[in-house]
């Protein structure tokens, strides 16, 4: 039975569309209104918040912290300053990822990690002989995400610091609309955005002073359904749903290398600490990765006539698709991966899809074919491997100094000769 | 690329047709020139801040007919352009709540069984067969005219296909698409539905652009013509483009900058040159003369063909068709900088049904009534108004708090009583009457009023070169459509000049923030030898 977030008050009394879900054990609006639309709007030019206070919390701290970290994550939590937030994956004894998150080094000694399921124990066993605390936070800390082009300008005039000119990946304890709490220049949907922590009961304050803060930006709550476009228009991946935590895996073939997932890039081999299952990964790169998470694109027009040939306009789901299906290579027979999330971009006005494909068909430019289902009819698509951030607005990294404070862009009248 | 001739081809006036015919010439490895008379390109496309700090989408101001196709060979998604739905259609009345429709079936249902039980029944269905016949009609509009006269393989092949579309169609609706030719929207709506408070706002869309009533024949295809916007797969869906129309044009001069294409603003073009019969280039107002295998004019018939090139170089018989092709204007554009957002008494405060397109038109009689006043050379007291509120969708059009508001007019006569150019002394008059009307749903809108920009007919024609003020480059009544448009001779892009081109809203198929005629016109030229 989910459990109401801190928000629960505030969202429920938003939520005119009776569409929930459960998330980590809690109750998570899916969309608002019904139909996702306009939050997917909103995070995409105006700014939207979502309660990702479900997300698994745990507060690591004592001298032996960052060392502890260093053991479990993929980055070299040792070398991670103050005041920033990197993000990795956790990977077990046999070098296959675990689940994917972030480590925030907050002030004071305390790291946090961010993730999608409860690694407790699982720190608490790597930490024989460490003088560390681990706590679990999940509950004790509300958070919410501020995504979305206007969430800088929402947000800066509700915390006590200079925010505009905090880069990306960024975080410090901050007083938030009066309370005390974190902020970190973090999100889910590859958008300018920014996540906030403050405690469990102060929560409802927070979400009124943003809300309200943000009423002439229509700034408005979004749900899970609108998230899960726009993380795959960033390129993210969802542990089970792209990938299969070897915790949770039922079969060893379904469990992945950092590089299999596609997570490679945050994988530190340089470092002090070796992590937990470090020498596995070296192994597994050496012997050669066997599978990539590659961003396809289907190919619009052929997709459209498979439709026009039944005389259906083609269909577009207003959300995006977790069922996986196969994707077979140029030939249209042999079978080399799945799609496991594709959704159509109404901002890209692109078809995308993120899908686990067996080398060397991850190659960028590589052409492959997609099963599509038309009038109950199994049918294939051409698609086209793209790099996976398939959305990637410079905003999402902009710094704004003080001087160079604007106005949000505006539309270009002129500017050519 | 260099910025220097030889030109393939110089495209005159910078508004969106011509910026896609422009770009995709361009991408398919041609020299092209664009030149645009005013300080910015975009044509009727256009964003301009005529009042710091709040941007107008100065003339057009939703998006639905781009063809979905141009969007994606010129990647405007890449070069900027998105597009935030409009989400509902709202008509205020002066008692009782008004009507708003939504894009959720079962709302939409329930605020018309206030009305009807019957239309709100019936109104899915009137939908789904309107989306039909627009599926049929997209036959049209993504290719040339059909030439009804011609015997070339490829024509009649292009018929055959098309009276194959229209069997498919079945006979119930190919009956009503043959009455569509002929009908008023009026009756159109008779047939279907009882309410007035329904089929007053549903019949705007057969009169807009056109000087023509709901209850005149020929206004039910207008109509339609409005059920073939599609976005992302959905029909009848409109959208407001983020940061006004002009960022509409500013993606599709990126694309043609992107390809190669070279823009001059600033660069009125005062005549094409000839050489016998063959378009060579263009003389500019400033004497500056530039030659190119090919011109092609994004301007409307009248201005491309009387203005630029004249008629002593032209088939007699065409120069009269195109002197007596109709623009005739019917409508203008108010837009307002607002200190508050409006309050209607039907429903008041801040809501969702603010952030869709209002209508004023509660009733088809109210409609006629304002077309009366238009046919006696006066502007209507009381008009039909289509109001959008950019900066609800996208606040960054206005300052932090404070709104703009689009509002389309019908009718405003480009043929004043005592003629066009009497426009300037009733320019405010016509502004007060806009504003009065919808102060009348709206009270307090005249209070909320930081400034106001008005554009008759008459503007439309002086600032953005639309002959006549008319918004379509010419009415789109039947006798002006498909191998009819501007005129059979020219109804294919070509004309009879060699070497000149018709790429503008002028041409098939028409008006709107489509992009069709450029798109069309660029596809034929590179189709034929010598371009």
């Amino acid at each position: 039975m989910p459990r109401p977030t801190p928000f629960h008050a505030r969202t429920s009394a938003a939520c005119h569309s009776f569409l929930w879900k459960e998330w980590n054990g809690f109750a998570a609006v899916r969309a608002y209104d019904g139909h996702s639309e306009d939050e997917y709007f909103a995070v995409r030019s105006r700014a939207a918040v979502l309660d990702v206070s479900p997300l698994c919390k745990l507060d690591v701290s004592g001298t032996d912290a960052a060392r502890l970290l260093s053991r479990v994550f993929s980055r070299d939590v040792e070398r991670l300053p103050e005041r920033r937030t990197t993000y990795g994956v956790l990977i077990d004894p046999k070098g296959k990822v675990l689940d994917d998150g972030t480590v925030a080094h907050l002030e004071g000694g305390v790291f946090r990690l961010c993730a999608n399921e409860r690694w407790g124990s699982w720190l608490r066993r790597n930490a024989r002989g460490l003088d560390v605390s681990i706590e679990d936070t999940t509950e004790r800390w509300a958070a919410l995400a501020v995504q979305g082009p206007a969430s800088r300008d929402v947000l800066a005039g509700l915390v006590d610091f200079e925010l505009p000119a905090m880069p990306f990946f960024r975080c410090r304890a901050a007083t938030i609309a009066g309370v005390r709490g974190w902020v970190s220049r973090t999100g889910y949907t590859g958008d300018l955005g920014y996540e906030v922590f403050v405690g469990a009961a102060d929560a409802e304050r927070v979400w009124d002073a943003i809300l309200g803060a943000g009423r002439t930006r229509l700034v408005v709550p979004m749900g899970l359904d609108a998230l899960d476009v726009v993380r795959i228009e960033a390129g993210f991946v969802l542990s089970g749903v792209d990938y299969h935590g070897s915790r949770a895996a039922m079969i060893e073939s379904r469990k992945v290398t950092p590089d299999d997932a596609g997570l490679g890039f945050c994988v530190d081999l340089e470092r002090s600490t070796p992590f937990c299952g470090q020498s596995e990964v070296v192994r597994d790169r050496d012997v050669g990765p066997t599978w990539d998470i590659v961003g396809i694109e289907l190919d619009w027009a052929e997709l459209e006539g498979l439709y026009h040939r039944e005389g259906l306009p083609p269909h577009l789901a207003p959300v995006a698709c977790r069922i996986p299906v196969p994707v077979y290579a140029a030939d249209g027979r042999t079978q080399v991966g799945q799609v496991t999330s594709q959704t159509w971009s109404p901002i890209l006005k692109r078809y995308l899809c993120l899908a686990s494909v067996r080398r060397p068909h991850h190659a960028i430019g590589g052409r492959l074919r997609i099963e599509h289902t038309v009038e109950y009819e199994r049918r294939t698509v051409g698609g086209t491997v793209v790099p996976r951030t398939f959305f990637d607005p410079p905003r999402k990294r902009e710094v704004v100094r003080k001087t160079e404070r604007t106005n949000p862009p505006a539309p270009r009248v002129q500017e050519h000769r | 690329m260099s910025q220097q001739g030889p030109w393939d081809a110089i495209v005159v006036g910078g508004g969106h047709n011509g910026l896609v015919c422009a770009a995709l010439l361009a991408k398919a490895g041609r020299k092209v020139l664009v030149l645009e008379r005013r300080h910015v390109v975009g044509g009727a496309a256009v964003t301009e801040e005529i009042y710091p700090g709040f941007k107008y989408t100065v003339c057009s101001y939703v998006v639905s007919l781009l063809r979905p196709w141009i969007w994606r060979e010129l990647e405007l998604a890449r070069f900027g352009l998105e597009l935030l739905p409009l989400e509902c259609s709202f008509t205020p009345h002066l008692e009782g709540s008004g009507l708003c429709r939504w894009p959720d079936p079962d709302l939409t249902r329930q605020e018309i069984a206030r009305f009807s039980a019957t239309d709100a029944e019936r109104y899915p269905e009137f939908g789904r067969t309107m989306g039909r016949l627009a599926r049929f009609a997209r036959h049209f509009i993504d290719a040339q005219a059909p030439d009804p006269a011609s015997i070339w393989p490829r024509d009649l092949a292009q018929l055959a296909s098309l009276g194959q579309a229209a069997l498919e169609l079945g006979d119930a609706d190919l009956e009503i698409q043959r009455k569509l030719t002929l009908m008023s929207a009026a009756d159109l709506l008779d047939e279907w539905f009882e309410s007035d408070a329904l089929k007053a706002p549903m019949s705007c869309s057969g009169i807009i652009g056109t000087f023509l009533g709901v209850r005149s024949p020929g206004t039910a295809y207008v109509l339609l013509h409005h059920y073939m916007g599609e976005i992302d797969g959905a029909s009848r869906a409109w959208g407001f483009a983020r940061g006004g129309n002009g960022a509409v044009s500013e993606a599709i001069a990126a694309s043609a900058r992107h390809h190669g294409v070279v823009i001059r603003t600033e660069a009125p073009v005062a005549k094409i040159k000839m050489s016998g019969n063959q378009a060579t280039g263009v003389v500019l107002e400033s004497g500056e003369e530039i030659t190119a295998r090919a011109v092609v004019s994004g301007l409307d018939p009248r201005a491309t063909f009387l203005r630029l090139l004249g008629e002593q170089h032209l088939p007699p018989e065409f120069a009269k068709r195109i002197q007596r092709y109709k623009f005739r204007g019917s409508s203008g554009k108010v837009n307002l900088a607002l200190d508050r957002l409006p309050d209607f008494t039907s429903r008041p405060g801040i809501g969702p049904h603010l952030r869709g397109d209002i209508a004023i038109a509660p009733s088809i009689d109210y409609l006629e009534r304002a077309y009366d006043e238009a046919k006696d050379g006066r502007f209507s007291s009381r008009p039909y108004l289509n109001v959008v509120i950019p900066s609800l969708l996208d606040p960054t059009m206005a300052p932090e708090g404070k709104h703009v508001m689009s509002i389309f007019v019908q009718y405003a006569p480009y043929e004043l009583a005592d003629g066009p150019q009497s426009w300037p002394q009733h320019r405010e008059a016509f502004g007060d009457a806009v504003v009065d009307t919808l102060a009348e749903y709206a009270p307090g809108l005249k209070e909320a009023i930081l400034h106001r920009q008005v554009l008759s007919p008459w503007d439309l024609e002086q600032e953005f070169g639309l002959t006549e003020g008319n918004i379509f480059h010419g009415e789109l009544t039947l006798d002006q459509i498909l191998f009819q448009r501007p005129a059979p001779a020219a109804a294919r892009y070509k004309t009879p000049v060699r070497g000149l081109w018709l790429c503008g809203s002028g041409a098939h198929p028409g008006g709107g923030v489509m992009g069709a005629p450029g798109g069309l016109c660029a596809k034929t030229m590179l189709q034929q030898a010598g371009v």
